[in-house]
């Protein structure tokens, strides 16, 4: 097998794969944003921003430099949540976490923020998380929106409008429309 | 507020909607003072737009006060606006080099899977135009919330020029100026022209003003072939004359060096319901108007240019490639970049360069605007142009 690979081998990221089947549901989004990554890595670092652009992330409750207490919000106004660690930190480079023992998802990720130079940074987040079953996997599905790759391309154009104009686009005419679209 | 909305096919009503306000830092509220129904509302009339919702707030050609700004808007209460049917937020990578109809961020992140599925990149975004391109509401209303203020709207600073002649900065007077600019005339060049609606005619002016020698306008309604003769063009009636035949006399067997598509696929080319679905059926589709793209493929001239303002929205059956190879042409087509055209356009009609009221054929209040679509849609030779005026209280013919 590892033969065969080095033979078939490209230039390809592997979870672009038509071949490799990895343990755990994987996703990678790419997107490029036109600010230094430095300041992309500090607003990601700083977790307590994570929910301006998170879809039905409920809160992030910061525990200590690198544990973080993850809220999802549930139907029927109930909610899960986990701890997350930062595994590895590479200040203005990369952050890679893993979720705690007893996870509802256990889940682990890495976000990557490579300097392309005049276009900006290229964020690439690849998720890996254990879709588990029952009613937590009913909570997983809404929050990946059955689409796991929709649900974190959805995220990354939100954090990318941010950087980029300073707010994140809406279509609603006004607040209380907003707020009825964020209550769906 | 009073606005034209949508319910699906032929069923536009005017109903009273919540107003609008502030709900980004760098919005701002325009109260609408005239806007115009397009060719490409009829689209949506139509149906054949997908992602529309019932209750969607029509249009996207319109200017008019600004009552209400946000803490990072740069506009004043009271200034007078043109804004441009593109929502554009002028920070991304596509704003910076000016394309702004491909804003990255225009789009909710949301609204973008739809594109993104159809086309393998999402769209940018467009007033009163559908889900697919943003979900906002759209102009042809009293009020209008209008995100990135600061760098959309075109200030009219001078109240001696009446809106009817500022208004089409909006949308078609760029899109037909961007049509002549993608067709590469060069002094000496016939341009054709396939189509004499809004577009066309100012295409045709624009093909002039950049030093075409003779520009060949088609259509078959003959009240606008007539206003295209009007700026200096030679009409084909298509519904009398055989098009190639006489674009290829005109010329003299070298057919025109430029060829500016201004029909599109009107309604048989855009998506149905759904637009995943559509992929996979609409190889069936539009035969009929992708005609214009094909015979305009086939009358140019080896190695000239073809551009395509025209919407199309799906696929196209017997595209001639092989023709457009051997003959060397170049296409080149697009959503208009409508900031890029404002400011050097408005000096252009402020200094009487170019003529916008020509095509405005009526006048009316937001009220008669379900009969006006109506109108615009069976009786294209007498309705050329309709600009709605929130507040008038009857239709007049200009």
């Amino acid at each position: 097998m590892a033969e065969q690979d080095e033979l078939v081998r490209d230039d390809a990221p592997a979870t672009a794969s038509k071949d490799i089947h990895p343990d755990r549901e994987l996703s990678a989004e790419t997107v490029t944003i036109g600010r230094p990554a430095s300041e992309l890595y500090d607003y990601w670092r700083d977790v307590a921003n994570l929910p301006t652009f998170v879809e039905n992330l409920e809160s992030i409750e910061k525990l200590d430099d690198r544990r973080s207490r993850w809220t999802v919000k549930a139907p029927a106004g109930k909610s899960v949540s986990w701890i997350s660690e930062i595994t590895d930190d590479c200040p203005g480079e990369s952050i890679s976490w893993q979720s705690q023992e007893g996870a509802d998802v256990p889940n682990s990720g890495k976000v990557e923020f490579i300097d392309v130079g005049q276009r900006g940074t290229i964020v690439r987040a690849v998720i890996a998380y254990e879709a588990p079953a029952g009613i937590v996997g009913k909570v997983v599905a809404k929050m990946f929106q059955r689409e796991p790759r929709i649900q974190s391309r959805r995220d990354l154009r939100r954090f990318k409008q941010l950087m980029e104009t300073g707010e994140i686009a809406t279509n609603a005419r006004n607040p209380a429309m907003k707020a009825e679209q964020e209550d769906k | 507020m009073k606005a034209l909305t949508w319910h699906g096919k032929h069923d536009v009503r005017c109903e009273t909607v919540d107003d609008p306000a502030i709900v980004n830092p760098r919005d701002a509220v325009i109260r609408v003072t005239s806007t115009a129904i397009c060719g490409s509302d009829l689209h949506l009339y139509d149906g054949f737009i997908p992602s529309m919702k019932k209750g969607d707030v029509l249009g996207h050609e319109f200017m008019g006060e600004v009552v209400e700004v946000g803490p990072k808007s740069t506009l004043k209460t009271g200034q007078r606006v043109v804004v441009p049917f593109t929502i554009s937020c002028g920070g991304c990578y596509h704003c910076k080099k000016k394309q702004y109809s491909a804003c990255d961020n225009g789009n909710p992140a949301d609204n973008q899977d739809l594109s993104e599925a159809g086309y393998g990149e999402p769209m940018g975004a467009a007033f009163g135009y559908s889900h697919m391109t943003g979900g906002y509401s759209g102009g042809q209303a009293e009020y209008v919330r209008v995100p990135y203020s600061d760098v959309g709207p075109l200030v009219i600073p001078d109240d001696s020029i009446e809106d009817d002649k500022v208004l089409f900065l909006s949308d078609i007077l760029p899109t037909g100026w961007m049509a002549a600019e993608n067709a590469a005339i060069e002094p000496g060049d016939t341009v054709a022209v396939w189509g004499c609606g809004p577009v066309g005619l100012f295409a045709v002016q624009s093909a002039f003003l950049m030093g075409a020698e003779r520009v060949i306008a088609m259509d078959h309604f003959p009240a606008r072939l007539e206003l295209a003769r009007r700026f200096g063009a030679e009409t084909i009636n298509y519904e009398h004359t055989k098009t190639y035949e006489a674009l290829m006399e005109m010329t003299g067997g070298i057919g025109p060096d430029a060829c500016i598509d201004a029909v599109g696929l009107e309604a048989h080319g855009a998506f149905a319901d759904n637009i995943l679905d559509q992929i996979k059926v609409s190889t069936f589709l539009g035969t009929d108007r992708a005609h214009v793209i094909r015979q305009a493929i086939l009358a140019c001239r080896k190695g000239g240019r073809v551009s395509m303002p025209g919407v199309y929205g799906g696929f196209v059956d017997k595209f001639p490639l092989g023709a457009f190879m051997e003959k060397g042409l170049t296409l080149r087509t697009g959503q208009t970049h409508v900031q890029k055209y404002m400011q050097p356009l408005y000096t252009a009609i402020a200094e009487g360069k170019i003529d916008t009221t020509f095509m405005i054929s009526h006048r009316a209040g937001l009220n008669a605007g379900p009969e006006l679509y109506e109108k615009w849609h069976d009786e294209q030779d007498a309705y050329t142009k309709i600009v709605l005026k929130p507040g008038m209280e009857r239709v007049e013919a200009a």
